[in-house]
């Protein structure tokens, strides 16, 4: 019996001591060495042509510097050119800032945009920003249309270094919007170091940014940045190094925002935020965003073909009240097909036909022969507030227009754009558009535009007008054509807007200077000051 | 013993085999397309799609894929993701922190288990073996997400005992809260299959022998009930160690410990077949030989039983 006594005490000493041990190697162990540690997802890449994800440009912006850059609204900056100019927004000429230097100390010059740029356009590297190299000349070369036969040239004709500092791009047509495409991360320059062996250059990027890496990539772990002292540009740090943390639930992020174990989260889980504004006051974070929700209409399967039925169901949906119920109010409904921080947004724009108005969308519905048969609602299972606005929508469509046959069809996310891709849907879907860099051109031409939209939605109209737009020599212009577009896609009403997200983050006492953008710069992190 | 042994080991050939292949077919049955997935909602052209389903030959016959794979096997390449990484690599980095996790959840059930086992086997019908009955069914009951964010809350952000999440602290510290949280229905499970044991052994006739020959209660207790109690114990310990290295996606989800359970689910939703086949399969051949070592341990408790 003593021996047990003995056990059970052993055991009581043994609880204590790991208890100590926990203890000390808590809260307290993150010392003030002028650093921060923000938590997000992990990245799928940190190639700079490989990603599309925001995550990977989280750490990317840090990294590497474009020619091009874009200011806190949106504004274009140059960075690592010195000029960007053209006279007919076909072939452009890049002066590049001299004296600038990668992390390793090789010169940043015209060929570490061309080689990186090529390397991104070889279809056979089956890069994920292939795409966005597409303007280019001799893009088809590198990318043939049946993906099976081997390109002729693995080098885009369009792209030339003239001399160290000169690049000289030529586009397959005119395009105004080019300088914000640069803004783009997949647009980085690499060194020649990069390409003795990818692999390892993903796990330990060299770039031209104000950070650099401090150690390796740690997989599912965290990503160390520190600021790099070769660097001649205007995002000098004004901390002392930021640390990327991955995490792969969102709600522990939050709880470790809270335990102080990170310093900023930039987007709260939309069912905390309420609890988040109480427990963080001034430290709670929002900031609007350019992300888009639409309504899509399959026009291909003729059964939504009345631009009045189409708008009859735009008018019948209660955007605040859906905006109040599953959003806590923090979203922006939508009132024109552009969100509020793309130049060319018109207040209003959509007017009558963005407007809660159940009697007037009755009246249209009717006009337009009502709707016969299932309505089938198409979302993704990307996130659990889809599929209860969609109850709300379907609701609203019961009561105000007397659509009782509803059904549901959740696609699991990882088929949804597929799914969208085949036109394989039978009903309305969401869609939304995150912008690519803040342009009128990038939402009315990929959701729109007659090459990608998914709804089967045919304007020669509409595609004169943003070729047009395309073509403009100063942006002024430009931008009148693409609001030229934009009417002529609100008339028909092939899409209907719902709402622009907000960004909702929030940051621990430890740092401050905290903006995070509505762009693909996201999170200024150099200029985040550390107490 | 040792034909035995070799018996068992020559049958984890075509168990391996069998699961490589199941496991194959099962993930080439889930819906969807992996390399659709992968670009989110951004257009993807198609010579990139072709090259990548070239790269990893999508467009093969599935058992071509298999035989493809099952090579690449044999030459000790578990093949890459879809992202490009190699899958030896990724399971490299990821096991270690099962591996931690669930030897420190598996030695908490065992040291606490057994021991509160003990404690209330020994005082049947008393206060502490109502306690023990009472606390053990209570954490049976709670579901183990409620326990984890609770614990969570509670000692990693009201009463910072412990990190709330991650493993920058490393082994022991990071572990402790989430090891106890996942070992918390294992321990429940130890304690009263031990107490059970235990209070029914005790009233066995050997034990009332053993007392009659004027041995030390300590000795009656250790080594003669205790031991003979733990045959039960011990097969529910070698499973749950099994289970436990297959990862816990929840707990590890949690506490973000990034293990070996979240990279089966997430690969899953991805349809990554090979970092799905090779996680499994690995489980598979830890699965069987902590088996075996169950097997062979029961030996040493009860000399009656032996393996010929």
């Amino acid at each position: 019996m003593t021996h047990l006594r003995n056990v059970a005490g052993l055991t009581a000493i043994m609880l204590t001591v790991v208890t100590a041990a926990a203890a000390c190697g808590g809260d307290g162990a993150r010392s003030g060495d002028g650093t921060f540690v923000v938590g997000h997802a992990e990245p799928d890449h940190l190639v700079p042509g490989n990603t599309t994800s925001s995550y990977a440009f989280d750490v990317l912006s840090g990294l590497f510097e474009n020619l091009v850059g874009l200011t806190k609204d949106g504004k274009t900056v140059n960075q690592a050119a010195a000029s960007v100019t053209s006279t007919d927004q076909k072939v452009w000429t890049i002066k590049i800032r001299p004296g600038q230097r990668f992390h390793n100390g090789e010169p940043v010059t015209a060929t570490s945009f061309v080689d990186a740029w090529n390397n991104a356009a070889y279809g056979p590297n089956a890069y994920e920003a292939n795409d966005y190299f597409s303007h280019f000349l001799g893009y088809a070369d590198l990318n043939p249309e049946d993906g099976k036969t081997k390109p002729k040239t693995d080098k885009l004709s369009g792209l030339q270094a003239v001399d160290e500092s000169t690049l000289k791009v030529t586009l397959s047509a005119p395009f105004s919007q080019f300088p914000l495409l640069l803004t783009y991360p997949a647009f980085a320059p690499m060194p020649k170091a990069a390409f003795t062996d990818l692999k390892a250059y993903e796990n330990h990027p060299i770039g031209n940014g104000p950070y650099q890496m401090s150690g390796d990539w740690q997989r599912n772990g965290a990503i160390k940045l520190v600021p790099f002292a070769g660097y001649t540009g205007t995002r000098k740090p004004r901390n002392k190094g930021v640390t990327w943390k991955s995490y792969s639930n969102a709600d522990t992020t939050y709880t470790d925002l809270r335990a102080g174990r990170i310093d900023i989260m930039q987007t709260i889980p939309a069912a905390k935020v309420p609890e988040a504004k109480r427990i963080l006051g001034d430290r709670f974070l929002t900031r609007q965003m350019g992300t888009t929700d639409y309504l899509g209409f399959p026009l291909f399967t003729g059964r939504f073909n009345s631009p009045d039925l189409r708008r009859a169901i735009s008018m019948a949906i209660d955007r605040q009240g859906i905006n109040k119920a599953v959003y806590n109010g923090d979203y922006i409904p939508a009132d024109s097909l552009l969100p509020a921080v793309i130049p060319g947004h018109r207040p209003n724009a959509c007017g009558e036909a963005c407007t809660y108005d159940p009697a007037k969308a009755k009246q249209l519905f009717d006009k337009a022969g009502g709707f016969k048969g299932t309505l089938e609602l198409y979302f993704s299972s990307a996130q659990p507030t889809y599929a209860q606005w969609m109850q709300i929508v379907a609701n609203s469509l019961k009561q105000n227009l007397g659509i009782t046959d509803i059904q549901f069809r959740q696609i699991p996310a990882a088929d949804y754009f597929s799914t969208l891709s085949k036109k394989a849907e039978k009903g309305p879907y969401r869609q939304n558009w995150e912008a690519d860099y803040p342009s009128a051109q990038n939402y009315l031409e990929n959701m729109w535009g007659g090459a990608g939209n998914k709804m089967g939605w045919k304007s020669k109209e509409f595609d004169d007008l943003i070729a047009k737009g395309n073509q403009a020599g100063s942006e002024q212009e430009a931008l009148r054509f693409y609001n030229q577009a934009e009417d002529v896609a609100l008339r028909e009403m092939p899409q209907i807007p719902l709402w622009t997200w907000a960004g909702q983050g929030g940051r621990s006492k430890r740092v401050d200077n905290v903006t995070i953008t509505a762009y693909s710069n996201g999170l200024l992190a150099h200029e985040v000051t550390v107490k | 013993m040792r034909r035995y042994t070799l018996r068992r080991l020559l049958q984890a050939v075509p168990v391996f085999l069998g699961t490589t292949l199941l496991i194959y077919l099962m993930v080439f049955a889930l819906p969807g397309d992996p390399i659709n997935a992968l670009a989110g909602d951004k257009p993807v052209p198609e010579s990139v799609v072709a090259a990548l389903r070239a790269r990893y030959h999508l467009d093969d016959p599935l058992l071509v894929q298999y035989g493809k794979y099952m090579i690449g096997l044999l030459h000790g390449d578990l093949g890459e993701n879809y992202d490009g990484q190699r899958v030896a690599d990724m399971l490299a980095g990821r096991w270690g922190v099962t591996l931690r996790l669930a030897v420190t959840a598996w030695a908490f059930e065992l040291v606490f288990g057994i021991a509160l086992g003990v404690w209330a086997g020994l005082r049947r019908g008393r206060l502490a073996d109502t306690l023990v009955l009472g606390g053990t069914t209570l954490l049976i009951a709670v579901p183990v997400f409620v326990l984890g964010y609770g614990a969570q809350l509670l000692f990693g952000v009201r009463w910072p005992v412990f990190p709330s999440a991650g493993t920058d602290e490393g082994w022991p510290v990071g572990y402790l809260l989430p090891a106890m949280v996942l070992g918390s229905l294992g321990l429940s499970y130890v304690a009263r299959l031990t107490r059970t044991g235990l209070a029914e052994n005790l009233r066995a006739d050997y034990v009332r022998t053993a007392r009659a020959k004027g041995l030390s209660r300590a000795r009656v207790v250790g080594r003669h009930t205790l031991r003979n109690s733990l045959i039960p114990v011990v097969t529910y310990l070698g499973v749950d160690l099994g289970a436990l290295m297959g990862g816990a996606i929840v707990t590890e989800g949690i506490f973000n410990l990034p293990g070996i359970g979240q990279q089966v689910f997430q690969s899953i939703q991805l349809k990554e077949g090979p970092v799905v086949v090779g996680a499994v399969t690995l489980l598979v051949l830890i699965f069987l030989v902590v088996n075996l070592a169950v097997d062979l341990l029961y030996g040493l408790l009860d000399p009656r039983i032996r393996y010929e």
